[in-house]
């Protein structure tokens, strides 16, 4: 086992300054970013300096650089297991055929006074009749 | 994992592994290196769970995002960004002062742990306070979950009735079970730095032994990296 730990190698306050100043200026770029239309592009930038940021802070506030090796598997695993989760989740979304609203169970109506709720199943006119 | 075997402790000389004389030291670890490595990895692990939580709540959120796309992004305007920018700010900023507590902890300047730890908490408490007025503008607007969530003049998905999509309450559940769950653990945070501030006072820590100051910091960054994540994801993504 390496003798890197912690202790061996020591950030000084001038490496945290320039973190800080670091992550200061990406939450600029990212909040002017968000101002500007890029499209679907918005998402992938707002995330991608998000994910710039976090890593700063995990190696350089959290250590994580200098850290022994069994602690960014530890981290690292975190966000592997997460990564699992959400990649399934949206393939099971991304895969069902119709996430239509007329196929999801009616939204409980909040209605005003005055207005009745029309009858169940009646809209949408176009909804196709059930096939034998 | 082999245990290392550096010596830390100057002050304990010809003692070698800092054995049996360091007062924090328990019986069942070899020696303080092995006992702080041990506490470290204890700490990571709960911070995986961590980011598992959270994880759930944002999965649910991509989720919910991809089936109400029109609704969240008209729902996201009612959020102030700038307050959010100011949060992550303040955030960032506490991260650095924490981050220089562990350091001036380890460096055995007392009084220096005590300022920054005590700036953590006032940061911390900045950002609490930005959130409640958040918090109490959104319950003034109705801007809530779907059950309680009043239709704003700019909503526009609405079924033939003229209500608006449940979409809208949608995001205002996952906002506040988000931001609130976050701020949970601010208020947590808050406890803990205040518990290690007074422990810090009575000059508990030094170079030889500072691992409760260095854990909390851990998680105190964490905190801050879930709000790297809430902030982009609630306050700009169109």
């Amino acid at each position: 086992m390496s003798t890197h730990t912690a202790h061996t190698h020591e950030d000084g306050a001038g490496v945290y300054v320039k973190t800080l100043v670091a992550l200061l200026i990406l939450t600029l770029i990212t909040v002017a970013a968000s101002y500007v239309d890029f499209g679907s592009g918005n998402v992938v930038i707002a995330l991608f300096i998000a994910t710039v940021k976090a890593s700063i802070v995990a190696l350089f506030f959290m250590h994580l650089r200098h850290e022994k090796p069994v602690n960014s598997i530890i981290a690292l695993a975190g966000f592997l297991f997460l990564g699992i989760f959400l990649m399934f989740c949206f393939m099971d979304q991304d895969t069902r055929k119709d996430p239509k609203p007329y196929n999801m169970p009616p939204p409980a109506l909040n209605l005003p006074p005055g207005v009745t709720a029309p009858p169940a199943g009646a809209p949408p006119a176009a909804a196709p009749a059930e096939k034998h | 994992m082999s245990t290392s075997t550096i010596d830390l402790h100057d002050s304990h000389g010809p003692h070698g592994h800092g054995h049996a004389d360091d007062p924090h030291h328990q019986h069942h670890f070899t020696n303080m290196q092995q006992q702080f490595d041990t506490s470290k990895i204890g700490m990571w692990l709960f911070l995986a769970t961590e980011v598992l939580l959270f994880g759930g709540l944002f999965v649910g959120f991509g989720l919910m995002q991809n089936r109400y796309p029109q609704e969240f992004i008209e729902a996201h305007e009612h959020l102030q960004r700038p307050l959010g920018a100011l949060n992550t700010v303040v955030l960032l900023i506490s991260s650095f002062t924490m981050v220089m507590a562990v350091l001036s902890a380890k460096h055995s300047d007392k009084k220096k742990v005590v300022m920054y730890l005590i700036l953590t908490i006032l940061c911390a408490c900045i950002f609490l306070g930005v959130k409640y007025f958040e918090y109490s503008h959104k319950f003034e607007e109705h801007l809530l979950p779907p059950r309680w969530y009043h239709a704003q003049p700019g909503d526009t998905v609405r079924d033939v009735a003229g209500n608006v999509s449940h979409g809208y309450g949608t995001f205002f559940a996952f906002y506040f079970m988000m931001t609130g769950l976050h701020g949970i653990h601010i208020l947590v945070g808050i406890i803990l730095l205040s518990w290690i501030t007074v422990r810090a006072h009575r000059g508990e820590f030094s170079k030889a032994y500072y691992t409760p100051v260095d854990l909390i910091g851990l998680y105190w960054h964490l905190v801050d990296l879930i709000w790297i994540y809430l902030f982009p994801l609630y306050y700009l993504i169109k």
